[in-house]
C-alpha cells in the first residue's frame, strides 16, 4: 500500500473533498481514516488539488483534516476458485463471514478477503515446461463443485509466456505458487491460484465474439415461445411496482439452461436475496441432481447498503461472470433492478453538482448502460471453446411509465424487451408479461410461423375485446366473439403460468412444442356454436381440462387421458362434422 | 469532543445555519440557544470550515449571534423498558407529563442488517379483516404501506391492525400528525389496553418541520433494540408522505439539484433506509412496518407512493373506505398461505379474477350493453363480493372467511365456470348447496355480520 496521505477538506453525504499532494488516479481506491476503521471510497473527480471521492460506506464522524490514504489501485474483485456458491456484497465482502465476525449489522470499515485463504485446492495441470501460453490459457485445473475451474494466466498480462515451471498435482491454497512464467523480455513471474481484475475494464481474453442465436430455455412458456432470450443475448424485464419482475428473475434464475447464474440483488430488497440464499442450497438442479447454490453466487447490495457500493455491485457481478466465461462456461447474470443502479449513478452525479440530464439523471447515463450490457454475449476462446455471458436486467421505471430514461436506454442496447404490465398483473395474469407489447429479436423454442399465428389470434381476439368495449357483446359476430375466446383461451393456458404450481412453474423445451402444437390445432379449428353463451361455457370448460393438463407431468398416464378428452371436446363443436 | 461556543452564524436559511468552525463531525449534534430557547441541530455538510447544521426547532428567531455548542455526538436515544407507555417528540423528548430518559443511549439511523442473518419470514399477522388475511396476507417482518387519499380513514385502520395482530410492541411514529389523530392513537390504544405496550414518537404539524425527519428513524432504532431482544416489534408510521415533504424541503434549502418534482435524487434510498429495517432476525425478534402513505391528488405515480411501492413487500389500497382488491399486494403472501388451508390460494385468486370480471361488467352495463347471462352472474357476485368481503367492518377470522367464499361461489356459479381445478371443487364446493338455496345461508350470515359488527 502507498505512503499518499491526503486530508477531508469537505463532506457532503457519501461525498469526500480530499487535498492530495502526489499523483492520483482517476477511479483508484483510497480509505478514508475514522478512529480505528478505515472507509473505503473511489476517486471519482479530480479538480486542481482536490480529489472527490465517494466512500462506500456511511460517512458519519468524518471531520475536516481527518487523513485518507491512496492505494494508486482501481477497484477490483478477486478471482478464483470458491467464488460459487458465496454471498457477497458489492464491494466482494463474504456475507456470511462478516456476520460471524460482527453479528447482526453491517459494520462499516469491515473488509474480508473474498476467498478463503486456508482452504486447499486439487491442482491438475495442463500445460509442461517449455510451453507457450498467453493471457487467459490454462494453467490448469481445480474442482469446484461440478465444474472444472481452470487456473489461467491473469487476464491482464500482455505478450507470450514460456512455462519454466509448473506445479505437480496436489493440494495447494490459493496464494501458493503454481506456476513460473517468462515473458518475451526475460521477466519471471508467478501464477497462484487467485488474480485480481479491475471490475469496470472487460475482460477481452478471447479470440472472438460470436452472435447470439442458441436459445436459452426458461422454462417459462410466454418467454420461449414468444420472447424467447439467446445464449449470450441480452434482455430487459420493466415494469411497475407489483407486475412481478423480481418472481420472474427467480424462476428464471431456477430454470436458465445455463452452467452458472449470477444474481446481482442491487438495491432491491433484503427479503427477496433472503429467500434465493436459504430456498436455492434446498431445491435440486433437475440438469444435475444437485443443490442449486453450486452453481449461483450472489451479489447483494440492497437498497439500505450505502449507494455507492449499489454502483459497484453490478461491475463487480460482470467480472465475475466474465471471468466464467473465460472457462468455456455459459453464464446468466440477472441483475435486479438497473434502475437502482442508474440512481445510484444519479446521486453521485448530483452530489458531484453536475449539469443534470432528463429527470437528473447524468448525460452520460446512456452510455453507461450500453457499456454494461455490451459486457455480455458470446465468445470463442483461444482454445476454441464456446462461453457466454447473458445479462438479463429488471427495469424499475417511475410511475411504471415505459418512457423515461432508464428504460429507454435499455431498450437500445437489449435484444430481447420483456414488457410488465400493471393491467395484467392486476387481473392476476401471471407472468404479468405484456404478449402484445414485448418483442425478441432472438429465435425461440417453436417454429417462427407458428409463434406468429398464435400472436395474430392474440392481437385479433384483443381488438374483438376493444371493439366489444364500444358496441357490446350482441354487436359482435359470434364468429368473432370465438376469435376472442381463443385468444383468451390460449392466453389462460399457455402465457399464464403459475409459478407456485410444482409441474405447471417449469415447462420443458420439448413439451413446450408439444403443447404449442396441440394448442396450434385447437386454435385453428373451425368451431360452431348454437350462441355465445354455449360458447363461452365451452371454453371455459376447455380452459379448465387444459388447465388440468398443465398441472400433471407430461409422463403420467393421466396426461394423455386429458389431451384425449380436449380432443373429444374439440371434436364436438368442429364445424367439420 | 468539542467544548467551545461558536457565536457567529454566517448565513440562516430556512432551517439551516451556516457557522464556521473547525473539529467538528459529519453528522454530530449541535445545540442552538437563541432567544427562542434552546434547540438541537445536526451537522449535515462540511465544508472546509464551514458547517451546515439544520436545527430542528426551525430556523426563525435565531439571531447571527446565537450561542451553537457541538455535542461531539450523533443523534441518540435513550432505550429501555421505561419507554413503553410513553410519548415523546420527534427529537426524544417528553410529550407527556414523565421524565426525561437519559439511560442507556443509542445510536439512532445504525448500519443495516446482513442479509445473512435474515430469515424467510413465516408467521401470519391475522388481522380478521379478510380482504388481509385471504387476499393480502400480512406477514411477520413484512414492510408494508397504505395508499390513501387524504381523509381515507388510514389511521383507525393502522390503530385497528395494531390492536388484532399478535405483538409484544407496538411504535408508534406520527408525522405531521393532527393533534386529533395523535390523541386518536392514545386514546384508542389506552382503551384497548395497550398502550403499556406501546412507545408513541410524535410530530404534530404543528411542530417544527426537521423534528419530523427524525421519527422514522428514532422509531426504528427503539425497535431494533427490541427486536434484539427477542420481542415482535410492529411498527406504525403515519404519515410517510409527510417525512418525504420534509426531506424536501431540507434539499431545495441546501441547493440540492431536485431529481423529480422537486425532492431530492435520494428519495429512494432514503425511504429505503427506513423500511429496510423491517426484519425478522435469525434467532432473535422481528420488525413489521405498517406505513401510511397518502398519495397526493389520488396518484400512485407521484414519487413518494411511487418509489415507495419500489422498496415495500406490497402495498394496500385504501379507497372508498375500503381495502382495493386491484393494485393491493403483499409480496410475502406465499410464504405463509399454502400452510393455512388447502384452499387459501385458489379462492385467493378465484375470487379477484370474478370480482375483476365483475368490474369489467360493470363497465358494459353503464354503456348500456345488455348483459348475458353470464354478466347478470357476475353483477350478483360482485355485489356481494363487496358486501360480505371488502366492507372493513367485516371482521372473521380466515376460515371463517375461506368458506364464506366458498359459500359466495356456490351460491353464484357452476363448478366449471370458476376455473377451479377439480380436485378442490370436489373436496371443497359445498353440496348442500343445490338442494338449500339461500334461506339457511342468509341466517348464518346475519349471524355472522351480527358477531363481526358486535367486535
Amino acid at each position: 500500500m502507498s505512503n499518499h496521505v491526503g486530508q477531508i477538506t469537505g463532506v457532503s453525504g457519501n461525498l469526500l473533498r480530499v487535498r492530495f499532494h502526489e499523483p492520483v488516479v482517476q477511479n483508484e481506491v483510497a480509505y478514508a481514516h475514522l478512529g480505528e476503521v478505515t472507509l473505503k471510497s473511489e476517486v471519482i473527480r479530480i479538480r486542481g488539488d482536490e480529489a472527490e471521492l465517494q466512500v462506500f460506506e456511511d460517512t458519519r464522524g468524518l471531520q475536516i483534516g481527518g487523513e485518507v490514504e491512496f492505494t494508486g489501485e482501481l477497484l477490483a474483485v478477486e478471482l478464483g476458485p470458491g467464488l460459487l456458491t458465496q454471498v457477497f456484497d458489492g464491494l466482494q465482502n463474504p456475507l456470511p463471514r462478516l456476520a460471524e465476525q460482527c453479528g447482526f449489522f453491517l459494520q462499516r470499515g469491515t473488509y474480508l478477503q473474498a476467498l478463503e485463504r486456508d482452504k486447499e485446492w486439487a491442482f491438475t495441470p495442463a500445460v509442461k515446461v517449455g510451453d507457450t501460453v498467453t493471457a487467459g490459457a490454462t494453467l490448469g485445473t481445480v474442482p469446484e463443485g461440478i465444474f472444472k475451474h481452470r487456473i489461467m494466466v491473469p487476464f491482464g498480462w500482455r505478450g507470450k509466456f514460456e512455462v519454466l515451471e509448473v506445479a505437480e498435482a496436489g493440494n495447494y491454497t490459493l496464494d501458493e505458487s503454481i506456476a513460473r512464467l517468462k515473458s518475451e523480455t526475460g521477466r519471471e513471474a508467478q501464477v497462484t491460484l487467485v488474480q485480481r481484475w479491475p471490475v469496470k475494464v472487460p475482460i477481452q481474453a478471447y479470440a472472438e465474439r460470436l452472435r447470439p442465436t442458441e436459445p436459452l430455455t426458461t422454462k417459462v412458456r410466454i418467454i420461449d415461445t414468444f420472447y424467447p432470450v439467446a445464449r449470450g443475448g441480452a434482455y430487459c424485464i420493466p415494469g411497475p411496482f407489483g407486475a412481478g419482475k423480481t418472481v420472474l428473475q427467480q424462476i428464471i434464475s431456477r430454470h436458465a439452461d445455463v452452467d452458472i447464474v449470477i444474481v446481482a440483488a442491487c438495491g432491491e430488497r433484503a427479503g427477496e436475496v433472503v429467500e434465493t440464499l436459504r430456498e436455492f442450497p434446498e431445491l435440486e438442479d433437475p440438469r444435475t441432481g444437485r443443490s442449486l447454490m453450486e452453481r449461483t453466487l450472489i451479489i447483494c447490495n440492497t437498497s439500505s447498503m450505502p449507494v455507492a457500493a449499489r454502483e459497484a455491485s453490478v461491475y463487480t457481478a460482470v467480472t465475475i461472470a466474465e471471468y466464467y466465461r473465460q472457462m468455456g462456461l455459459h453464464v446468466m447474470l440477472l441483475a435486479d433492478s438497473t434502475s437502482r443502479w442508474a440512481q445510484a449513478l444519479r446521486e453521485v452525479s448530483g452530489r458531484l453538482e453536475e449539469i443534470p440530464g432528463e429527470e437528473a439523471f447524468p448525460a452520460y447515463l446512456e452510455s453507461v448502460i450500453a457499456a454494461f450490457y455490451e459486457r455480455g454475449g458470446v465468445v470463442r476462446l483461444h482454445d476454441g471453446g464456446i462461453g457466454s455471458v447473458t445479462i438479463g436486467g429488471t427495469v424499475s421505471p417511475a410511475g411504471g411509465n415505459f418512457e423515461e430514461p432508464v428504460t429507454q436506454s435499455t431498450l437500445k442496447v437489449v435484444g430481447a424487451f420483456l414488457g410488465l404490465s400493471r393491467e395484467r398483473s392486476d387481473q392476476r395474469r401471471y407472468p404479468a408479461i405484456h404478449p402484445l407489447e414485448s418483442w425478441s429479436k432472438y429465435p425461440g423454442v417453436v417454429p417462427e410461423e407458428a409463434a406468429r399465428r398464435a400472436r395474430t389470434i392474440l392481437r385479433q381476439g384483443n381488438e374483438v375485446n376493444q371493439m366489444m368495449k364500444v358496441v357490446g357483446e350482441e354487436g359482435t359476430s359470434i364468429e368473432d366473439f370465438v376469435v376472442y375466446l381463443k385468444a383468451e383461451y390460449l392466453d389462460a393456458v399457455y402465457l399464464q403460468q403459475d409459478a407456485f404450481h410444482e409441474v405447471d412453474a417449469a415447462t420443458g423445451a420439448e413439451r413446450q412444442s408439444y403443447v404449442f402444437e396441440r394448442l396450434g390445432h385447437i386454435l385453428d379449428a373451425p368451431l360452431k356454436f348454437p350462441d355465445k353463451d354455449a360458447a363461452r361455457a365451452f371454453f371455459q370448460q376447455l380452459t379448465q381440462t387444459t388447465k388440468d393438463w398443465n398441472r400433471v407431468l407430461q409422463d403420467d398416464p393421466e396426461f394423455a387421458k386429458i389431451e384425449q378428452t380436449m380432443t373429444k371436446m374439440v371434436a364436438e363443436v368442429s364445424a367439420d362434422e | 469532543m468539542n467544548n467551545k461556543v461558536y457565536h457567529r452564524i454566517e448565513e440562516v436559511a430556512g432551517n439551516v445555519i451556516t457557522l464556521r468552525a473547525d473539529g467538528v463531525r459529519y453528522q454530530e449534534l449541535a445545540e442552538v440557544e437563541s432567544p427562542q430557547g434552546a434547540s438541537l441541530a445536526q451537522v449535515i455538510r462540511l465544508a472546509g470550515d464551514r458547517v451546515s447544521l439544520q436545527v430542528f426547532a426551525g430556523g426563525r428567531g435565531i439571531p447571527t449571534d446565537a450561542k451553537v455548542r457541538f455535542l461531539g455526538h450523533p443523534m441518540e436515544t435513550s432505550f429501555s423498558e421505561a419507554l413503553l407507555g410513553r410519548v415523546f417528540t420527534g427529537s426524544g423528548q417528553p410529550r407527556d407529563r414523565g421524565p426525561r430518559l437519559t439511560e442507556n443511549m443509542i445510536e439512532i439511523g445504525g448500519p443495516s442488517v446482513n442479509p445473512a442473518k435474515r430469515i424467510i419470514p413465516r408467521n401470519m399477522v391475522r388481522t380478521g379483516i379478510p380482504m388481509i388475511d385471504i387476499f393480502n396476507t400480512l406477514v411477520e417482518s413484512q414492510k408494508l404501506p397504505i395508499f390513501s387519499v387524504a381523509g381515507e380513514p388510514y389511521n383507525p385502520l393502522l390503530a385497528r391492525i395494531a390492536l388484532q395482530a399478535e405483538v409484544d410492541v407496538i411504535i408508534l411514529g406520527g408525522m405531521g400528525l393532527k393533534h386529533d389523530d395523535y390523541l386518536y392513537f392514545r386514546e384508542t390504544l389506552e382503551e384497548q389496553g395497550a398502550l403499556a405496550r406501546s412507545v408513541l414518537f410524535v410530530h404534530t404539524a404543528a411542530d417544527p418541520t426537521v423534528e419530523c425527519l427524525m421519527v422514522p428513524d428514532i422509531c426504528l432504532a427503539v425497535a431494533e433494540q427490541f427486536a434484539l431482544k427477542n420481542e415482535r416489534v410492529l411498527v406504525l408510521l403515519t404519515d410517510m408522505t409527510n417525512f418525504a415533504d420534509a426531506m424536501k424541503e431540507i434539499a431545495i434549502t441546501m441547493e440540492q439539484i431536485p431529481s423529480n418534482r422537486g425532492y431530492p435524487g435520494d428519495l429512494y434510498s432514503q425511504l429505503a433506509a427506513r423500511y429496510e429495517k423491517a426484519v425478522d432476525f435469525d434467532s432473535a425478534g422481528s420488525i413489521t412496518i405498517l406505513a401510511a402513505t397518502t398519495m397526493p391528488g389520488d396518484d400512485v405515480t407521484h414519487p413518494v407512493p411511487d418509489n415507495t411501492g419500489y422498496i415495500t413487500e406490497g402495498q394496500f389500497y385504501l379507497r372508498n373506505g375500503r381495502i382495493e382488491p386491484f393494485g393491493s399486494l403483499s409480496r410475502l403472501k406465499q410464504q405463509v398461505n399454502g400452510a393455512t388451508r388447502d384452499d387459501h390460494r385458489t379462492i385467493m385468486n378465484t375470487m379477484i379474477q370474478l370480482y375483476a370480471g365483475y368490474k369489467e361488467t360493470l363497465e358494459k352495463q353503464s354503456m348500456g350493453f345488455r348483459m348475458s347471462a353470464w354478466d347478470s352472474k357476475l353483477l350478483v357476485y360482485g355485489e356481494r363480493f363487496e358486501q360480505e368481503m371488502m366492507d372493513l367492518s367485516v371482521n372473521i377470522p380466515l376460515e371463517t372467511a375461506l368458506d364464506r367464499g366458498w359459500a359466495m361461489l356456490a351460491d353464484c356459479f357452476e363448478p366449471a365456470e370458476t376455473g377451479i381445478a377439480s380436485k378442490l371443487i370436489n373436496q371443497f364446493w359445498p353440496k348442500a348447496h343445490a338442494e338449500t338455496p339461500d334461506n339457511g345461508r342468509q341466517e348464518e350470515r346475519n349471524h355472522l355480520e351480527a358477531v363481526a359488527s358486535s367486535d
